[in-house]
């Protein structure tokens, strides 16, 4: 491989992987502050890239007031797929229930589109932007994949600013430290489980709008792998640790990219391979600290 | 006669009750080709099913990954029939392929806790879809196909008891007792001389032999297996069936797979809303366990299982 195809394989690596990033903060924030792997996140991906579709083809809304609707949309799914399927299991059921009941929400979520609007493939409209071939130097990549890669970058400093600068995200940071700790201190802990789960499902909504206009494809499947990967970037990471969710997500869209290059019947499994690797070698992920347990 | 004695030869005389009126009924015409094929199913997932509870009940270790040594037992047996092997001989060594697995694999994973183990096995069962998806001389991603119909009725019903006695033996022997006590508390067992990581491997290893046995099953009746069939989808479904049993009770666990196995069969008619009812029932269900607000003949066919024989000194 010569360093111009390196560098070029690079940059849709990265792109890949920002788009697992963007999946993979939700993962990771949801766990952090409620310990559930949220099942149904990758479904909100989905609901995110079908609103992101009838935007852009029936109001024929250019790029950036698409993602932003997207966003918003997939927002308030995730909210109401907490209030309505995990808040009456919080605190009262055992994590396995809660498990179970997002498994069941994932379910709903695919079947109930692909009941309501066919599980053929849809594509988004051709204008809402154009595919052009870059060079920088002699490495020739597409506008695509840059812009895909730049949006998700502003996306996550964004994060980063709510989480560290804003009230809410110091709410956040508290409620995932101690939920009753938080609590005391006047904190409303249902309504930042709520923000968090909005937030999550904002970012997961614009990553499923990137994929959808990348591929040109969308359907009410396309979740389930995407999300398998980001949720393994996450625990890839540290789960519960948002800087460890971008680090994972960036690595594993690299790492897919370069094996599937060189043997592309490995893609589904590699993703597992490099965690189950990572793990045994280091059981709390990349970034995840070594907790001691207390009898 | 000891009233152990006297439990298990009534066990074993209604289990031979069971099968008798059942194949009557087959015989008699009572029950069509569709019912048997889904009481044969009904069968197979209870072995699935009985495997798992041993692993996420009765030893606490969360597993997303059980369907792949169902795969690996049905492919196995599978293979090994096309050899030359007989039908019994090859299912039986299928299942230990499976356990050889369950082993190797539980090895490495079983030091990992809670949510990392479940993505872990999750990831090995997606590994193992993959690997066959690239064997060739397996189908590959098409399936293997060619495999006569051997299973019957008299096999899974029989293997369906068989796996009974055996799990609910293990669970009440020495060794279960240590797996029940990792399930509690891992750092107490520990501290009380129980090497943990032996009967969690030990677990696992007996749950893989009885899923390769469901899957040997499942490969000779189905006459058809594809990679596919066994993903984590299939996993996912056996938590749900152990989860809904209840946790570490065996007619529980029986009683919910019968039931989940034959829903989706009776939401049938409703066509495409049928996979839209069936998770909106799951979330129902997991809501209304919580207010314990239960349907009444539902909660009171599960109580009567999970009081058990003990409902009288229990008052």
């Amino acid at each position: 491989m010569t360093l111009v195809e390196f560098l070029q394989q690079l940059i849709n690596g990265l792109s890949l992987g920002s788009v697992y990033a963007l999946i993979a903060l939700g993962y990771t924030m949801v766990y952090g502050i409620i310990g559930l792997i949220n099942f149904a996140h990758c479904d909100i991906y989905m609901v995110g890239a079908y609103i992101g579709f009838f935007v852009s083809t029936d109001l024929h809304l250019p790029f950036v007031p698409t993602l932003i609707v997207a966003m918003l949309g997939s927002a308030i799914a995730g909210v109401l797929v907490e209030r309505f399927a995990y808040k009456p299991l919080l605190r009262k059921a055992s994590s396995i229930s809660l498990l179970i009941t997002a498994m069941g929400v994932s379910l709903l979520l695919e079947n109930g589109f692909n009941a309501v609007f066919g599980g053929s493939p849809r594509s988004y409209p051709h204008n809402i932007l154009t595919q052009k071939s870059i060079s920088l130097g002699p490495v020739r990549t597409d506008s695509l994949h840059l812009i895909i890669l730049l949006t998700s970058v502003v996306l996550m400093v964004l994060l980063q600013i709510v989480i560290y600068k804003t009230k809410i995200g110091k709410a956040m940071r508290a409620t995932s430290a101690d939920k009753d700790a938080a609590a005391l201190m006047g904190i409303n802990v249902n309504a930042t489980i709520s923000a968090t789960f909005a937030i999550g499902s904002a970012l997961a909504g614009a990553a499923g709008v990137l994929v959808g206009i990348l591929y040109n494809s969308i359907d009410p499947y396309m979740g389930i792998q995407p999300g398998i990967k980001a949720f393994t970037a996450a625990v890839f990471g540290g789960i519960g640790m948002i800087p460890g969710a971008f680090l994972g997500g960036l690595i594993l869209g690299v790492i897919e990219t370069f094996v599937t290059a060189w043997y592309s019947p490995l893609s589904g499994a590699i993703g597992f391979i490099v965690l189950i690797v990572i793990l045994i070698i280091k059981p709390s992920g990349l970034l995840g600290k070594k907790v001691s347990e207390k009898v | 006669m000891t009233a152990y004695g006297k439990k298990l030869a009534i066990f074993l005389a209604a289990s031979v009750a069971l099968f008798a009126v059942l194949s009557a009924l087959m015989f008699q015409g009572l029950i069509d080709a569709y019912l048997q094929r889904i009481l044969m199913t009904i069968c197979i997932n209870v072995i699935l099913a009985l495997s798992t509870n041993l692993i996420i009940n009765f030893t606490g270790q969360l597993t997303l990954g059980h369907s792949a040594f169902m795969a690996i037992g049905a492919y196995a047996a599978a293979a090994i029939f096309k050899v030359g092997v007989p039908f019994f001989l090859s299912i039986v060594l299928g299942s230990i392929v499976a356990a050889i697995f369950g082993f190797l694999i539980g090895l490495p994973t079983l030091r990992l806790k809670g949510d990392y183990l479940a993505i872990t096995t999750m990831g090995f069962c997606q590994i193992i879809v993959v690997l066959i998806q690239n064997i060739s001389q397996l189908g590959g991603a098409q399936g293997m196909t060619g495999i006569p119909g051997k299973t019957n009725f008299a096999w899974v019903f029989f293997s369906m008891i068989f796996t009974i006695l055996i799990l609910s033996h293990v669970v009440k022997s020495r060794q279960g007792r240590a797996m029940i006590s990792v399930r509690e508390d891992e750092i107490a067992a520990e501290a009380m001389g129980i090497n943990t990581t032996r009967y969690k491997v030990m677990a696992f290893t007996l749950g893989a032999f009885f899923a390769g046995l469901a899957g040997g099953l499942y490969a000779f009746l189905m006459m058809f297996i594809e990679p596919t069939s066994f993903n984590y989808f299939k996993s996912i479904d056996l938590v749900i069936y152990v989860v809904l049993g209840g946790s570490g009770n065996f007619a529980g666990c029986i009683a919910s797979t019968t039931i989940l196995t034959i829903l989706p069969e009776a939401l049938r008619p409703l066509n495409d809303y049928r996979m839209v009812i069936y998770p909106l029932l799951l979330i129902v269900i997991m809501i209304l366990r919580v207010k314990n607000i239960r349907i009444p003949w539902l909660s009171d066919f599960f109580s009567r299982f999970r009081k058990g024989g003990d409902k009288n000194a229990a008052a």
